[in-house]
């Protein structure tokens, strides 16, 4: 419950809506240029924290499911490679595309591969400014240096995958262009994190 | 044209390709071993093996299976099938039968993958996903353990 | 269904092979034996034909017993072969069993007069019938044997399947076509309890071999040539109806074949499974919803809450109510709400029928094949006797095949008579529209007072109950007396506590929404009420819950007190609470067996996770200890599921608010707890236990609930988010 509430507190405290999101441009207005990068990051975060990411970024025990990030149906657990326990992985039912439900509305999601962050990028509860620091830290983010970041969210497809979730879900905000492009500024604007 | 391979056999069927598994295993190869149960991968009771991993067939559509082995209750062969069976048939596990192709299905992936016996905290892990509305489970945990130990794990 | 219904019908006369169904045998329609014609021999199993008696020895000595009752996880093909082998002194080897075909003249449940599995009796009501089956084989072979053999009857026995008389020896089958000739005995000798060798001791159901490797066939397994798949749109709400709709995009899917008008929405029939649920989804339909149920649950609960506070009609009064509560010093009041609840057996509902040259037969679960198949008669204009229905597995039913609206029967035969041709359909629900469908246990509000004197005894108990009846609308209304279905109240009533007065009151409520029996009925909820209930009155009084139970139980509650003193024994009884973990105790008496239930309980994400389960049944003679034990787990599985998840609610405008697994969530393997279960040695003839392991788990639950944190569960099921 207290990951839920927090999680509600952070969204409350984002710019915008979950539709849009304002590019790097929106941002030059901003003199100081740590302020700029804090901000770029600020805006980061409406996708990082858009429950299309984090549902597969828990900090503790397996996914989340939905807009309201309610514990994964059925249960499954994080296992050893972050794919799920032995004949539970993620592959039994999740496939390389999202899939139709033939039977009922909605659809269940599907990308190559789907699997769940590492527990080191756990970000559900925590605050933007510790998801920036986390993010940051090669010991926490499969040691990538800050372009192999900008790698990561501009052109990795599981993270595109955000913005293509399937029938039944509200895509991450803007798009992975965009996020990469704020990605770019964020990084070279010196890749400060927000309070 | 779909091309792939059932229970050891060649398979080609001119359908949909969007069809699910299930409903081309059931309907057009008549393996009803094979159930429906809720047709959005809550309740396992449609689970085969693709290309040797558990699968649940109602969220697979048939076009994503082109060139792989599908097994299904009916094709199942080796020891741990033969252990996960005679296990359950010692314990009586089945109550109304519906879910339980879906529960030996992953049992046997279960030991399949299994380099020792499977603890309760794996049993549960690897069977959360099979419903059974009889709640059997006290039976399909025991039954796991007894077939875990003729299998010698 | 419920015990009550048990007791209101006729009782028909004990069915047995009479002399004139063995007369009548020769015209292969009644006899007790039945052999495969020579052609088919070689086949195994031999091909069904006309199976319309309650047992067939095939040449291959197997012993198929033809079951009246619908096997649907409840174990009655094991139990009832159970019984014939026992008599019949057959090897449990040679034992196999099928479901027999609708009819009545043969069939009949004799708690019930009718066909029909339902009320937990399938076991009690066969129980002298087919050991008389069994008795009745065994002297006709006998009788076979010493004419073949020129010995005198008495000289010959039969034992594990095999006829002997010095060194001659003989399996079933090779004296079955004689044995079928022979005189029926008047009066077949039963065993003495003490030479069971079958009954009272453990062995897997006949159907879990099947039931392990795929082969069994359930309705959805059944394949016809030519079948057409059809699935049927169904109403946004309850008591909706059809006003138009346009077909003309699912005739463009490929594979749909028509759409046909029908009384339950609209059909659609295609080739596969696939094609008739896109065709459905493409069907554009408008409903009109003007004397639909519009009132959301939170409305409902409401108009039944207050029919509850008005107290209701007075189904059962003792002492004086006023008096009683005038001399209390302590009053404890509240008021428990129950949802409705959907069975969801894995198995969706479905039928197969075939029409050809005027004849229809159908197969599937049937569980009421007395209303089932007139019903199907008349939807289809044909005379019953020209439909036959094959009775099949069912995967699961919880009460929600045995329905007697018999809209299954209704709806089948509507898609096969609308085809305007011969052919064969299958019919099937998505999980979507089973969750959606109705028949539902009925939302029940019950509103509770009791008062307690210094002493600590119970000068008055009072509950007021309000919800839909199940028997209004239905042919059972007939039963009912006076205006009362038993079945909403049961298990509230004639209860064997010590009450200085009472009064238990009835409020008739109605609702566009179809209810049905549900794995125990009245008592999923009745159990409930009370059990919870009066642990909070003992606590008030200062009491333990299980001697308090026991203290208050009247002298001649000897087998409520059996079950409530074995229980506390298993889990070594020491109050509610011990060591971090709650304990709490509950019973009931449903169905004429007796469960009593103690359910370790601790605090896990702020909502209870039950560890261990401890259950005393007394059922009477055990017939096949190994299938009472399923069912007190798989019961008590069944309740925990229903207390900590089950909720069908209706939102604004009435429409349901759940659909399927995800938001109707089943109890999973990792919340189950370890169930151990003992069974009172009794000589008493046996009563059922497909139900009774149900209704004691909720209330236990949350007494044990209760026990650990303070809080009252006054709603069902338990909150998702607790405030612990």
């Amino acid at each position: 419950m207290r990951v839920m509430i927090q999680t509600a507190a952070l969204m409350l405290a984002l710019p915008l809506g979950a539709e849009e999101l304002r590019g790097p441009e929106f941002f030059e207005s901003i003199a100081d240029q740590n302020e700029r990068s804090a901000a770029l990051f600020t805006e980061m975060g409406a996708v990082l924290t858009h429950p299309r990411c984090l549902n597969c970024h828990p900090v503790t025990g397996g996914p989340t499911q939905g807009d309201d990030m309610r514990p994964h149906s059925p249960p499954v657990i994080r296992g050893e490679a972050d794919f799920g326990a032995a004949a539970m992985n993620c592959n039994t039912c999740h496939s390389a595309d999202n899939v139709e439900f033939a039977s009922a509305p909605g659809s269940i999601p599907g990308h190559e591969p789907w699997m769940l962050a590492p527990a080191s990028m756990g970000w559900q509860g925590l605050t933007l400014g510790e998801i920036c620091e986390q993010i940051k830290d090669p010991e926490r983010n499969g040691g990538k240096t800050l372009e192999a970041l900008w790698e990561h969210n501009a052109h990795d497809g599981l993270v595109g995958w955000g913005w293509h979730p399937g029938e039944g879900r509200e895509p991450a905000p803007g798009s992975q262009e965009l996020f990469g492009q704020l990605t770019r500024a964020w990084i070279d604007t010196g890749a400060i994190c927000p309070e | 044209m779909t091309q792939f391979i059932v229970n050891g056999q060649d398979v080609t069927l001119d359908i949909d390709p969007d069809i699910p598994l299930l409903w081309a295993l059931r309907d057009d190869l008549h393996l009803t071993g094979t159930k429906f149960g809720c047709g959005v991968a809550q309740c396992g009771a449609c689970t085969v093996m693709l290309n040797g991993m558990p699968r649940r067939s109602c969220v697979t559509p048939l076009s994503m299976v082109e060139g792989s082995e599908v097994t299904t209750i009916e094709g199942m062969t080796g020891p741990e099938i033969e252990a996960v069976k005679a296990a359950w048939v010692a314990i009586d596990v089945p109550q109304c039968g519906w879910c339980q192709s879906g529960q030996i299905m992953s049992a046997t992936a279960l030991l399949q993958q299994s380099a020792s016996a499977p603890t309760d905290a794996e049993i549960d892990a690897a069977m959360a996903g099979n419903v059974c509305r009889c709640a059997t489970y006290v039976r399909v945990r025991a039954a796991i353990h007894d077939a875990a130990r003729t299998l010698e794990l | 269904m419920s015990s009550m219904f048990v007791k209101a019908l006729q009782p028909a006369p004990l069915l047995l092979p009479s002399r004139r169904m063995v007369l009548a045998g020769a015209a292969g329609l009644t006899l007790a034996f039945f052999i495969a014609p020579r052609g088919l021999r070689a086949q195994a199993p031999a091909p069904v034909i006309a199976p319309n008696a309650f047992l067939r020895i095939g040449e291959d000595d197997t012993v198929t017993v033809l079951s009246k009752h619908l096997e649907m996880g409840q174990g009655p093909y094991t139990g009832l072969a159970t019984l014939v082998a026992e008599e019949l002194d057959a090897s449990w080897d040679q034992m196999r069993a099928e479901g027999a075909p609708a009819d009545d003249s043969l069939y009949a449940n004799l708690a019930f007069g009718a066909q029909g599995t339902g009320g937990s009796t399938a076991m009690a009501n066969s129980w002298t019938q087919m050991r008389m089956v069994g008795a009745t084989a065994r002297a006709m072979l006998v009788a076979a044997a010493a004419a073949e053999w020129g010995v005198p009857e008495g000289e010959i026995a039969v034992a594990e399947g095999v006829i002997s008389h010095g060194d001659r020896r003989s399996g079933f089958g090779a004296l079955a076509d004689r044995a079928a000739t022979m005189p029926m005995p008047e009066a077949p000798r039963l065993k003495d309890p003490s030479a069971f060798r079958l009954i009272g001791t453990d062995r897997p159901k006949l159907d879990t071999v099947a039931k392990t490797d795929g082969t069994a066939q359930f309705t959805m397994d059944i394949h016809r040539e030519g079948m057409l798949t059809v699935l049927v749109a169904r109403p946004p709400a309850f008591g909706a109806t059809l006003v138009s709709f346009d077909d003309a995009a699912a005739l463009a899917v490929p594979g749909v074949e028509m759409v046909r008008r029908i009384g339950a929405g609209v059909a659609v029939y295609a080739r596969g499974t696939y094609a008739a649920l896109k065709g459905r989804r493409a069907l554009d339909v408008t409903w009109d919803t003007a004397e639909a149920e519009r009132r959301s649950t939170a409305e409902i609960f409401a108009d039944f809450s207050a029919a509850a506070q008005s107290g209701g009609q007075t189904v059962e009064e003792e002492g004086d109510i006023d008096a009683g509560f005038a001399a209390a010093t302590q009053i404890i009041e509240d008021e428990i709400r129950f949802p409705y609840l959907a069975h969801a057996p894995m198995e969706p509902l479905d039928a197969v029928i075939e029409v050809k040259d005027g004849k229809a037969e159908l197969w599937y679960g049937c569980q009421f094949p007395t209303f089932d198949r007139p019903t199907a008669a008349k939807a289809l204009g044909l005379p019953p006797e020209d439909v036959r229905i094959n009775v099949i597995l069912a995967g699961g039913s919880f009460g929600r095949r045995a329905q007697g609206s018999a809209h299954i029967a209704q709806e089948i035969g509507e898609i096969a008579k609308a085809a305007g041709r011969d052919g064969a359909f299958k019919m099937l629900m998505t999980r979507e529209d089973d969750i959606h469908g109705g028949y539902y246990r009925p939302l029940t509000v019950h509103r509770l007072r009791a008062g307690i004197d210094d002493a600590g005894n119970i000068t008055a108990w009072t509950n007021s109950i309000a919800n839909q009846s199940i028997m209004t609308g239905t042919p059972m209304e007939a039963m009912m007396q006076g205006g009362v279905d038993p079945t909403s109240f049961e298990g509230s009533n004639a209860l064997p506590y010590t009450f200085g007065s009472r009064r238990i009151g009835w409020a008739q409520m109605q609702s566009p929404v179809p209810v049905l029996w549900w794995r125990s009925v009245g008592h999923t909820h009745t159990a409930f009420a009370v059990e919870s209930f009066l642990d909070r009155v003992l606590e008030a009084a200062g009491k333990d819950p299980l001697q308090g139970r026991l203290d208050l139980l009247k002298p001649e509650a000897t087998r409520e007190r059996a079950v409530l003193e074995t229980v506390g024994r298993m889990a070594d009884w020491q109050g509610p609470l011990r060591d971090g973990r709650a304990y709490g105790v509950a019973w009931a008496k449903s169905f004429g067996s007796y469960v009593a239930q103690i359910v370790e309980v601790e605090e896990r994400d702020g909502r209870p996770r039950a560890t261990r389960v401890w259950c005393a049944v007394d059922c009477g003679i055990a017939i096949n200890p190994n299938i009472i034990r399923a069912q007190m787990e798989g019961g008590i599985g069944y309740a925990l599921s229903t207390a900590l998840y089950s909720k069908v609610s209706l939102g604004t405008g009435g429409a349901v608010e759940q659909s399927n697994f995800h938001d109707y969530p089943m109890l999973r393997i990792h919340e189950m707890p370890a169930v151990e279960v003992e069974i009172i040695r009794s000589s008493v003839d046996p009563t059922g236990v497909g139900e009774p392991g149900v209704p004691p788990l909720g209330p236990a639950l949350a007494n044990a609930w209760r026990a650990l944190t303070g809080q009252v569960t006054s709603e069902l099921p338990f909150p998702m988010q607790s405030n612990v």
